[in-house]
């Protein structure tokens, strides 16, 4: 059978990431890698392993649109606004990897069957794709009140676009944790950490549920079947102990350390979001692929 | 009372005084802790949760009044005083400090990590545009080489902040290292230069006194110490000791006094002192707030806090890090159990 061609839409750290991720997919052939700067890391590995490298931005990828049927935006979440109009009239799929929102959001092991023909997907944030899975886990058990979630991730991890719009990570999360993970109301906390050497993500999840519904065996073990089905797709993520109960209140510690593809194993935010993107994108293919056997 | 001042006070019981008692101010303690510093002429009052505006949360401790209300109840009592707001980027946003503009805070204190400057960009500027007097707030201090704070405080400087702290979280510099920091600052920063101390090593004193001696000129206390770990430099004692030097606070003694002992001494449960856990966030140089968490921590494990704390300094964690110390007891806990089935 043959492939589901992909495009990148972006250079930098994260799509040069998602190269590498995508050069071992079974179901995706990464065709193309648009950027705007020539001379960039990005590009210049695009050419020496093969793919077509285009240089003038989206503009040039659509006057050969036949080279992808979907395209990943690690772009800005500006730039994404335009982006988002230029593909859709091109009729292609879009994972929007920035934090623009403009379609819906996903977390793969979450509520990815619900958006398979969705043409533009968002990824919420790296805090978002490492706990939302657990808030949705507890919530399938016993009704969530309140979700909190606090995500630390090393400095070296947190870009200038991260740093200089934090304000974006607290309130996308947030809405996140509700819209996705299902808890009633929902709080995002980002903490950088600059320890040498760096240090892996580490996510706590606190969840409030309704009184009176607290089932710790059956929250233990839905905890854990969500750990295994994000692992199919991030395999560094990992309970980092047992969750704690205390009344109604149920605490998750997780670490998320990265693949080590582009970005370093520390950087598991970074890796979290292009591993969820690749997984998105594979879902896609299967259902594009189904369609046209129909 | 003269209207010039040497020294600008800022009193922060009604913020760093919530780690405390655990965030459960009452509008009725804030009216009358308020109106009484207003009287005695305190130029400035910080009201928020101890972890800035928004951080009524599971991982800091959630507040028992909304702290917008007590931000409002602050405000209406004083005529004089300007009420400031702190916000940690990454926990509250510029949402949460036009609501606190709104109800009349007139001035906005942004915290980062004393590395992290540059996530306080959008607050600075926010805060500007709101017409409030900002403060770029450099935590944990002692974390990091001079050369390094004072790059960070350009930035803040860049960003529009009118002062600049040195932060000393932990309670664990030595006024050696409070007198290279201001100097250095001093030397390289153009807008006012501030000191916040904690008391955990007894030294909160000793430290405002060698920073205003290098030039500080914004200084932070706590009546009574109340503030978190052994708490802050005590204001109503500063204010005694800088009029004996001849340095002008604007700031009444005895009303000072009488405060401290009548309204804000029957808010704690216990009287601040330097407790062995206090002593050890300042000695292992961790985060002042940590204390009532560490303590929690280590009777639900069944073991010594101040285990926790040293290994938390080791790990070299920072400020908001709460999460943290569950962690970190657990698995102290775990390999002590270990450890006694060999």
């Amino acid at each position: 059978m043959s492939k589901v061609k992909v495009a990148i839409l972006g250079s930098g750290n994260i799509g040069t990431d998602l190269m590498i991720k995508l050069g071992r997919s079974e179901i995706l052939e990464l065709t193309t890698v648009i950027g705007i700067d020539p001379e960039s890391d990005g590009l210049r590995r695009a050419k020496e392993l093969g793919y077509t490298a285009i240089d003038t931005g989206l503009e040039g990828f659509l006057e050969r649109p036949e080279l992808a049927d979907i395209v990943f935006d690690a772009t800005s979440a500006k730039a994404h606004i335009r982006h988002a109009k230029l593909l859709k009239e091109a009729g292609k799929k879009v994972i929007d990897m920035t934090p623009a929102a403009r379609g819906p959001f996903v977390v793969p092991s979450v509520n990815m069957g619900s958006n398979i023909e969705a043409e533009n997907i968002n990824l919420i944030t790296c805090g978002g794709q490492a706990t939302i899975p657990m808030v949705h886990a507890v919530n399938r058990v016993s009704p969530v009140e309140y979700a909190e979630i606090v995500a630390t991730i090393s400095s070296r991890s947190a870009g200038p676009g991260t740093r200089a719009n934090i304000d974006e990570f607290t309130v996308t999360t947030s809405r996140g944790i509700e819209e996705v993970g299902g808890a009633k109301k929902g709080k995002a906390i980002i903490i950088l950490n600059p320890a040498e050497p760096p240090i892996l993500m580490r996510d706590t999840v606190y969840a409030l549920v309704e009184e009176g519904k607290m089932d710790e065996a059956k929250i233990t073990q839905s905890i854990k079947e969500m750990e295994k089905a994000v692992q199919s797709y991030v395999p560094g993520y990992r309970l980092r102990t047992e969750p704690i109960f205390d009344g109604n209140k149920v605490t998750i510690f997780i670490e998320v350390e990265g693949a080590g593809d582009y970005l370093p194993k520390y950087s598991g935010n970074l890796d979290i979001m292009t591993a969820a993107g690749v997984k998105v994108a594979e879902e896609f293919a299967k259902n594009l692929k189904a369609n046209q056997l129909v | 009372m003269t209207n010039a001042r040497d020294i600008f006070i800022t009193e922060v019981a009604l913020r760093d005084g919530s780690h405390a008692i655990a965030h459960q101010f009452t509008v009725d303690q804030v009216l009358k802790v308020a109106k009484a510093l207003n009287d005695a002429g305190v130029p400035y009052i910080e009201v928020s949760h101890g972890d800035g505006l928004a951080g009524s949360s599971l991982q800091y401790g959630l507040s028992r009044t909304n702290e917008l209300e007590l931000i409002e109840a602050a405000v209406s009592v004083a005529d004089k005083s300007k009420i400031a707001v702190l916000l940690l980027p990454g926990i509250g946003t510029v949402k949460d400090l036009k609501e606190a503009a709104k109800l009349g805070a007139k001035m906005a204190r942004v915290a980062t990590h004393v590395t992290e400057a540059d996530v306080s960009l959008q607050h600075i500027h926010a805060a500007k545009e709101l017409g409030m007097e900002t403060v770029g707030f450099l935590m944990m201090s002692h974390m990091a080489p001079v050369d390094k704070l004072v790059e960070q405080a350009k930035l803040m400087e860049s960003y529009g902040a009118d002062s600049i702290y040195v932060v000393d979280s932990a309670g664990a510099l030595l006024p050696e290292g409070v007198r290279e920091r201001i100097r250095a600052l001093k030397q390289h920063v153009g807008v006012n230069i501030g000191f916040h101390g904690h008391n955990n090593l007894s030294l909160a004193m000793a430290n405002t006194l060698v920073a205003i001696e290098e030039g500080a000129t914004r200084i932070d206390g706590s009546v009574r110490c109340l503030g978190a770990g052994a708490g802050n430099t005590q204001t109503e004692v500063l204010v005694a000791v800088l009029d004996r030097m001849g340095i002008k606070t604007g700031v009444d003694v005895y009303k000072m006094m009488d405060l401290a002992e009548e309204i804000v001494a029957p808010i704690l449960q216990t009287p601040q002192e330097i407790t062995r856990d206090s002593l050890v966030l300042g000695y292992a140089g961790v985060y002042s707030s940590f204390a009532l968490h560490a303590k929690r921590a280590a009777s639900k494990f069944g073991i010594d806090s101040r285990d926790i704390l040293i290994e938390l300094g080791k790990r070299k964690v920072v400020g908001g890090q709460e999460d943290m110390i569950v962690d970190v007891a657990a698995e102290i806990a775990k390999a002590k159990s270990v450890e006694t089935v060999r």
